[in-house]
């Protein structure tokens, strides 16, 4: 609001109109899963008017590079790349998983540099394909695909060139909306290729903001609760990739240019964080105590590994699936499966007590559930790290309310417990807990005895310390890979740079970026990437959006920000392809973590579906895909199971298209329990269009039943204008139906949970489920209830639809897998 | 010194937090979990426990480029008049004005009369159960039930209820801080400081808003009829109606002259007209 009334334009693209929409200058329907479709219209419209920002596009983006003769892209093969061979690549021990050999998605090489063509016109450049495959995204394309007006379609890409260039910015933010698709990964991309088309990267103003879904979510990411991840987003070692020693591992993640050539410094130093003594240069510093990977760990296979029998234990901390995941009633029924369960929460919450739901004889549940009581964040310590990477420290307000204790106390107890109960062994397999570093005693003497671990310490583990003397590391560049330094998390690395100091806690507010307040990593950089603020020469593109630059006199960047690039490194110096790291990069290549120092315009082999984003349909459509005969996005995870049914494309008995969110009033599923909240929004419902209430005959405020192939839930309906009636194809009629994904069986507002609509289906990049497009039928009146006597619920699936993943997991059988590359790191 | 609030609608975002604060710091119960089909306003109006209460107006066709697309959205609260219905009416002397000019229900001297309720023409006062306990301590599904049938307006009449409204968080105004809601308003939509400032402040805003093309205008800040300025008061972009707010709010006691007039005439007419039956029954 304050940027608006500054003068800034709000745009705001939704399938609702929502609260946001009311506040916004300009707001334009869309049919939700097709942004990539919209996006890609407006990087047409960017290429085919040249609204691009042509200097920044040559000298900070690789629209030069040169691909292959071998890459072929959609517009050769109608909606697929080069890689997916007829019959497509399948993994032996995964069926369902087809691949894409990303072999042809390369850059041709001379010796170590990569081909290129300063003037974009050579027909393999970047720059070209980036053209011809966009080219079929008109504007009439758009309105067809989206249902967006294509007046509305052509006032926003005015307003984004307009607002683009060296003397304005454009910010993107985006939430949940883009990121829950089967194809997630490639709509942050399309929004990526059109901010470098448009010189919106790195500068003030510019960007792509992730707004999280909690508000913890970054710092879980960077310190790591993903299974595929290490502290810092180092990858976690695989079983799968020949990996098994330190140098095998380094081997794989070192890259030979750009920062990750220091990849084996942040991993050694995590090692010494872990293991301490322990950990020696003569043992691979203990880097056979990490667990490898072997497969997709990530939730959703997990869950069906858990429904086939394949889970015995579950930990379950401040999070709720029995109501807050897609096929959540798999989900309940999956942890019918398990020996035990043990639930951390503030609130008795659905997942706790999943075996007392409907349809279910509680006696027949066999799992035995431990309820943890959980300390709410006033009531302990801890660091929050917001979306702009910022860690800042709160601390504790009030005691915790009975028995609830803060989930540090748990962990840290646990791990106490079971170092205890190891203790003496001499077996080699239970060296990696006794070996590991556990001494967070808290400083307070109350807190130490109530067993509270303390978090400052934990802070300076992450941080970093010489292991000779224990004395703080001041930031990253400080590591060593000879065992000399450690770091629980090396891109938090600064935030204590000596013991008496926590930049979390710092308050320093003021104008311009405040890098007083709090500690944004890395090195407490506010904007990353900011040497694209100035021109290849080091000036500021304009005095309207200065920021950084470099300062001939003292021969150093200097400017409102930490400056990310070496602070030293003349804008002229030259690059030396034959040189590794950064020295490989030129003055002018502002994107150091990349391997050639520019923005992705196309990227090689780091996704899993493609180099360039295409608008596949979602898996459940209600319309043929109107740009290729490829339907959906070809790679994506699905599972054909009796507990796991998909609509399909353009299945008349689903005629309507459905989305997810949340709404403001509640913070995921948890916040329902607190009663000035839940009066505000006290019941699951759904959001209409009054023309499809009238068809239906749902009156407003009535009940209304959706279903889906997955199941039926019943909720009330709220009729409105604000769900716009959509045209799409030849002027087909859409109408979409919303559904908040807050409600569940507890708390003060009731109501049956969305995720009771939705199968599990996967994107191949990072493993995110589709949750926001989606197709279902909705009629007046409640759904039926479910009797355990007369209709039980069937846990047993047949042997030949059960996944491959539980299946490894039972019998010990690992064989190929989609993960021979990191991917999200 | 009066102080008040200036609540400019334009830039509320309908978050809901002013309610919800002002429940936190002031106790009051949650009103029930009724869904209302009101767009997204499930807590209906202002009452005995809702001081400030987001209302939600559509505005929308369900056509995709729907150019007169709106949805308003505006925290309403006591208005604390300048002509106060409620003080007026209140037999006890429990409706006072304090030290900041606002009007203050003490609870205390309160007998629960209702007269207040029946004469505030904006329909703030509501009358509550007498509860000294703060109620959301020890929040279960029993307490919860409970506590509907206490606010039950049948349970209430004429049992001991007290009259309740927005204090202008009298308690933190004491000590210096800013009460709740506009301490809690993420936009500012909300400002609290002295009425003369915020008067001040508004009308730069109106001017600005309509330089914009925007049809502002200030409710409450231009004597508005009998109840005469309002401590809060609103900028609005459509007519009163529209926000369920009155065009002309009227004082009650303004129509009193009129009325001792006609009961007045009507006793006359009564007497006049026994007598005349009287005399015929003769």
């Amino acid at each position: 609001m304050q940027a608006k009334e500054r003068g800034s334009k709000i745009i705001h693209v939704d399938p609702r109109y929502t609260r946001t929409s009311a506040l916004a200058d300009l707001y334009v329907p869309i049919r939700s899963g097709t942004d990539i479709a919209f996006l890609g219209g407006v990087i047409n419209w960017v290429l085919q008017n040249e609204r691009y920002f042509r200097e920044y596009v040559c000298a900070y983006t690789n629209a030069s590079h040169i691909l292959t003769d071998k890459f072929q892209d959609t517009e050769d093969l109608d909606g697929l790349f080069s890689g997916l061979d007829e019959p497509p690549r399948v993994s032996d021990s995964l069926p369902s998983v087809v691949m894409y050999d990303r072999r042809t998605w390369k850059f041709e090489r001379e010796g170590n540099s990569i081909k290129s063509d300063p003037t974009l016109q050579h027909p393999r450049c970047v720059f070209q394909i980036l053209k011809r495959h966009f080219s079929r995204y008109t504007p009439e394309m758009v309105e067809s695909i989206c249902g967006a007006p294509r007046e509305k379609f052509l006032e926003v890409c005015r307003a984004l060139a307009e607002n683009s260039g060296r003397e304005r910015t454009t910010a993107f933010a985006y939430a949940l909306g883009w990121t829950q698709h089967n194809t997630g990964v490639q709509y942050i991309r399309t929004a990526a290729i059109l901010q470098l088309l448009l010189g919106n990267v790195g500068r003030p103003g510019g960007g792509i903001m992730a707004l999280r879904g909690h508000a913890n979510i970054q710092g879980a990411t960077d310190i790591a609760t993903l299974y595929d991840l290490l502290p810092g987003y180092l990858p976690m070692p695989s079983a799968l990739r020949h990996e098994q020693t330190l140098a095998g591992y380094l081997k794989n993640h070192t890259k030979r240019t750009g920062w990750w050539v220091n990849t084996p410094k942040y991993v050694v130093s995590l090692l010494k964080a872990f293991y301490g003594d322990a950990a020696t240069k003569e043992n691979d510093f203990c880097f056979d105590y990490l667990p490898q990977i072997s497969g997709d760990h990530s939730e959703l296979p997990t869950m069906f590994a858990m429904k086939d029998g394949a889970v015995k234990g579950y930990f379950v901390i401040g999070q709720n699936p029995a109501s807050s995941v897609q096929n959540a009633e798999l989900a309940r029924a999956a942890m019918e499966r398990l020996e035990w369960m043990v639930s951390i929460d503030s609130f008795e919450t659905e997942t706790a007590s999943f075996w007392n739901r409907e349809g279910v004889d509680p006696s027949t549940v066999g799992t035995e559930v431990f309820f943890i009581p959980a300390a709410t964040v006033l009531e302990k310590d801890g660091v929050m790290v917001n979306t702009n990477r910022m860690l800042q420290f709160h601390d504790k307000a009030l005691e915790p309310q009975g028995a609830s204790k803060s989930d540090a106390w748990f962990l840290y107890q646990l791990g106490k417990k079971l170092k205890a109960l190891y203790a003496g062994s001499a077996d080699a397999k239970d060296r990696p807990i006794l070996n590991m570093t556990w001494d967070y005693e808290h400083e307070d003497d109350r807190e130490r005895e109530r067993g509270e671990p303390s978090v400052n310490k934990i802070m300076q583990e992450i941080n970093g310390y010489y292991t000779a003397t224990g004395d703080q590391v001041k930031g990253f560049t400080e590591l060593a890979d000879d065992g000399s330094t450690a770091a629980g998390g090396w891109i938090y690395s600064g935030v204590c740079p000596d013991k008496h100091t926590n930049l979390a806690r710092s308050r320093t507010g003021g104008s311009g970026v405040s890098l007083g307040w709090g500690f944004a990593w890395p090195a407490n950089r506010r904007l990353m990437y900011n040497r694209a603020s100035a021109d290849p020469d080091g000036n500021p593109w304009s005095e309207r959006k200065k920021y950084i630059w470099w300062d001939a006199t003292s021969g150093r960047w200097t400017g409102a920000d930490v400056p990310d690039f070496p602070i030293e490194k003349a804008p002229n110096t030259p690059a030396d392809p034959n040189a590794g790291g950064i020295e490989a990069h030129s003055g002018a290549d502002p994107f150091m973590m990349q391997i050639d120092g520019r923005g992705a315009l196309f990227v090689n082999e780091e996704l899993q579906d493609g180099p360039i984003p295409v608008h596949y349909e979602p898996l459940a459509s209600v319309t043929p895909n109107l740009l290729y005969k490829q339907q959906h996005n070809p790679v994506l995870r699905q599972w054909k199971r009796r507990d796991n049914p998909y609509n399909g494309a353009v299945n008349p008995e689903y005629p309507y298209v459905l989305t997810t969110y949340r709404i403001t009033e509640y913070s995921g599923g948890m916040t329902k329990h607190i009663p000035w909240l839940a009066e505000l929004q006290p019941a699951a419902f759904c959001e209409i269009d009054p023309v499809l209430a009238a068809e239906k005959r749902i009156r407003n405020g009535d009940w209304a039943t959706i279903s889906t192939a997955v199941g039926e839930i019943e909720v009330r309906a709220l009729v409105t204008g604000r769900i716009k009636l959509l045209s799409i194809g030849s002027g087909e009629r859409v109408h979409q139906i919303g559904v908040p994904y807050n409600f569940g069986r507890l708390g003060f507002a009731h109501g049956d949970t969305s995720g009771d609509l939705i199968p599990l289906s996967m994107d191949p990049n990072c493993s995110i489920h589709e949750a926001k497009a989606l197709t279902c039928n909705i009629r007046a009146g409640r759904r039926p209830r479910r009797d355990a006597a007369t209709d039980p619920i069937d846990l047993d699936v047949p042997e030949k639809e059960r996944t491959s993943e539980g299946k490894a997991m039972l019998h010990g059988t690992y064989h190929d897998f989609p993960h021979e590359n990191p991917t999200c790191g | 010194m009066a102080t008040g609030f200036f609540t400019d609608t334009t830039i509320c975002i309908g978050c809901k937090a002013c309610e919800v604060a002002c429940k936190q710091w002031n106790e009051l119960p949650s009103d029930g979990f009724e869904f209302s089909g009101d767009s997204y306003d499930n807590t209906g109006s202002l009452s005995g426990t809702t001081w400030r209460h987001v209302s939600f107006v559509e505005q929308l066709s369900p056509e995709p480029a729907g150019a007169e697309d709106r949805w308003l959205m505006m925290s309403d609260v006591c208005k604390h008049c300048t002509h106060a219905g409620c003080m007026e009416a209140c037999p006890t002397g429990a409706i006072i004005r304090n030290e900041f000019n606002n009007v203050f229900v003490q609870p205390d001297i309160c007998n629960g009369c209702g007269y207040c309720v029946v004469s505030c023409p904006f329909g703030v006062v509501d009358l509550i159960a007498k509860v000294n306990e703060p109620r959301h301590a020890d929040y279960n599904d029993a307490t919860l039930n409970q506590e509907r049938e206490h606010t039950s307006q049948t349970a209430l009449q004429g049992s001991g209820g007290v009259a309740a409204k927005c204090t202008l968080c009298y308690d933190r105004q004491k000590i210096g801080m800013v009460p709740a809601c506009a301490k809690a308003c993420p936009t500012e939509s909300i400002q609290f400081g002295e009425i003369e400032e915020l008067r001040e402040r508004a009308s730069k805003r109106v001017e600005a808003l309509q330089e914009r093309g925007l049809p502002a205008y200030l409710y409450g800040a231009g004597n508005e009829g009998s109840v005469g300025d309002l401590n809060a008061f609103f900028l609005l972009i459509d007519k009163p109606e529209a926000y369920n707010l009155p065009a002309e709010p009227v004082l009650p006691s303004t129509r009193q002259p009129a009325g001792y007039v006609s009961a007045a005439l009507t006793a006359a007419l009564l007497t006049l007209l026994g007598l005349a039956v009287f005399k015929g029954a003769k």
